[in-house]
């Protein structure tokens, strides 16, 4: 057994007893990390020499007798749309190709205060817009599972580096489905927190009111500790929580007879694979026999979530996006002959077309005539899809269906038809139009081999009984495998 | 349903320009339109629209003096600067 393929909570136990030093921990998935990245292809920005000094100050002090933080030593990738001050950040984007922050993301100074070493830059669709990333401006990531497959999106890097071992644990973000759907995509654990448990500071922003940081892990309970870390009201996000952040590792019990458990038919019904439907199905005996109360209800509203989300996601980028003028960083055309041509050229230079389609969609919904019946139409609906949320937590503890209608699909498939693609949201658009906390875990795997992952919502602040019910099943089946890299190994 | 015209206005209001993809964005973007069509026939009079998730009002803080950016890290990235400033284009008319 090589330390890169242990979890975080292995690796912080051989840290704790003094079995393994974070050097050789870090040593182990730089050592991985160049076995397989050209295959994957999961980094922007691999930071070996940044690892390496941390995890040796961390040795340091376990030398001096400090006390460590839980995850101090166990290497973390981060999305490339957290500004790490120093390490250059892209968002996967042209526009911030060469942009290097000169302060770090809340999320990531947590990670540094924790003693976590970063291993690097994970890639994702631009700007976080995509769900294969496919998106990115520089390479699509491959799934580890099946490398001629996306990983999912957008957090698709993170997913995958996951996967293949790259690192012990990743921080995604989760606008649409994010951090859920790679993490089913690529069989690993995924967490979207209630909207403001995590600061967004620093957050390269796409849509404000749906943007969520999160973990992505091998399995719950390093979820529970990585939650630990970046949980937690912060000044420099006003909408961040006050409602303080509890130790998540304390719900971790396979105790959950009498459990309520949801599972709306709308989430059952049409385009969702035979194979994922027969896992959930599964997935709900499996509920049964752990003697939860497990229930169909209906969700009548659920299914506006797609059209809703395509009307204020972008809505909210047009505005957010509107920073990238080519004046205090990022790209500038050299064809700017004045302030109208350099917005125009650099921003059309900068961006890549699906970019450009959202900011377009967004501009449109907002422009003076259209915010009615486009921009305000669809918060109303919003209001109506959180209704049906709170209809159905009012009496029960979770809901439960497929994160993805499908497992993984080929690179190349999907983009001739940017609709379908977002059909893959469809699962997991409405917990973030809720601002409600949803997780994946995988529950099973289709004919191909392909993993499937299980989506568990649960009202805000219920990340508790969330992750308890995601530990159950996960300590009662035998789900956790890991990809054999088809295709990939040397 | 946009015509090629709105879209070329559109994109002007995104400081894009879309070129000979014009046609191309057209179809996409009408072809999302259309699926937003659904929401139309929903009973939303009655509705508050919600524009975040958790309710939230005036978060307040106290004005205390607080270590920010230098004039140097904040021009750091800049695409041209000079001193403490960026340079931009000519904005005004020189006739």
């Amino acid at each position: 057994m090589e330390l890169y393929e242990l979890t975080a909570h292995e690796l912080a136990e051989l840290i704790r007893t003094r079995k393994a030093s974070a050097a050789e921990i870090a040593r182990s998935f730089a050592g991985r990390i160049a076995e397989k990245e050209d295959a994957v292809k999961a980094y922007i920005t691999v930071t070996e020499d940044k690892m390496l000094q941390a995890a040796e100050e961390t040795d340091r002090l376990a030398a001096a007798g400090e006390l460590l933080p839980p995850l101090a030593g166990v290497p973390c990738a981060v999305k490339d749309n957290m500004s790490t001050a120093g390490v250059r950040t892209t968002a996967a984007s042209r526009i911030l190709e060469n942009y290097v922050p000169v302060y770090n993301a809340t999320a990531v100074e947590k990670l540094e205060e924790n003693l976590i070493p970063m291993t690097g830059k994970a890639n994702l669709d631009e700007f976080a817009m995509g769900s294969s990333c496919e998106n990115s401006a520089f390479f699509p990531t491959r799934n580890p599972w099946d490398l001629s497959r996306v990983p999912g999106g957008s957090s698709g890097g993170s997913a995958a580096a996951v996967a293949a071992d790259e690192c012990a644990f990743a921080l995604g973000s989760d606008t649409g489905g994010s951090i859920r759907q790679p993490a089913s995509f690529c069989g690993i654990v995924g967490v979207k927190p209630t909207y403001g448990r995590v600061s967004r500071y620093g957050l390269l922003a796409f849509a404000s009111s749906l943007d969520q940081i999160g973990p992505m892990t091998k399995d719950v309970e390093d979820a529970a500790l990585a939650l630990n870390v970046i949980c937690g009201r912060d000044v420099m996000d006003s909408t961040s929580l006050s409602a303080e952040a509890p130790d998540f590792t304390k719900a971790l019990t396979t105790e959950i007879k009498g459990m309520k458990i949801a599972v709306p038919r709308e989430f059952m019904e049409k385009g969702i694979a035979e194979d994922t439907k027969g896992a959930v199905l599964a997935a709900m005996k499996h509920y049964e026999e752990l003697g939860a109360v497990v229930e169909y209800v209906s969700m009548p509203n659920v299914g506006y979530g797609l059209p809703v989300y395509y009307i204020i996601a972008p809505a909210e980028c047009s505005s957010n996006l509107a920073r990238y003028d080519g004046v205090k960083y990022g790209h500038r055309s050299p064809l700017s002959r004045d302030t109208f041509s350099m917005y125009k050229k650099s921003r059309t230079e900068g961006f890549g077309p699906e970019v450009k389609q959202r900011i377009m969609i967004g501009t449109y919904a907002l422009s003076a005539g259209y915010y009615d019946a486009y921009y305000l139409k669809a918060q109303k609906v919003r209001t109506l899809v959180k209704n049906d949320f709170e209809k159905i937590f009012s009496e029960y503890d979770v809901i439960i269906s497929p994160t993805a209608p499908d497992t993984a699909f080929g690179i190349g498939e999907q983009t001739d038809d940017p609709y379908t693609m977002k059909l893959a949201d469809i699962c997991t658009i409405p917990a973030n139009l809720a601002g409600i906390p949803a997780m994946s875990l995988p529950c099973g795997f289709d004919g191909k081999g392909l993993p499937i992952g299980l989506q568990i919502m649960a009202p805000a602040l219920g990340e508790e009984v969330m992750l308890r019910a995601a530990y159950a099943f996960e300590q009662t089946s035998d789900f956790r495998k890991k990809p054999a890299f088809p295709g990939g190994n040397k | 349903m946009l015509t090629k015209q709105d879209i070329e206005a559109i994109a002007h209001l995104s400081r894009l320009e879309v070129g000979e993809d014009a046609e191309k964005l057209t179809e996409q973007i009408n072809k999302l339109l259309d699926d937003f069509a659904s929401l139309q026939a929903i009973d939303t009079s009655e509705i508050k629209p919600t524009s975040h998730a958790v309710p939230m009002y005036n978060v307040f803080r106290e004005d205390e003096v607080r270590p920010s950016l230098s004039p140097e890290d904040v021009i750091k990235n800049g695409p041209d600067t000079m001193d403490d400033a960026f340079v931009v284009p000519r904005i005004v008319d020189t006739d």
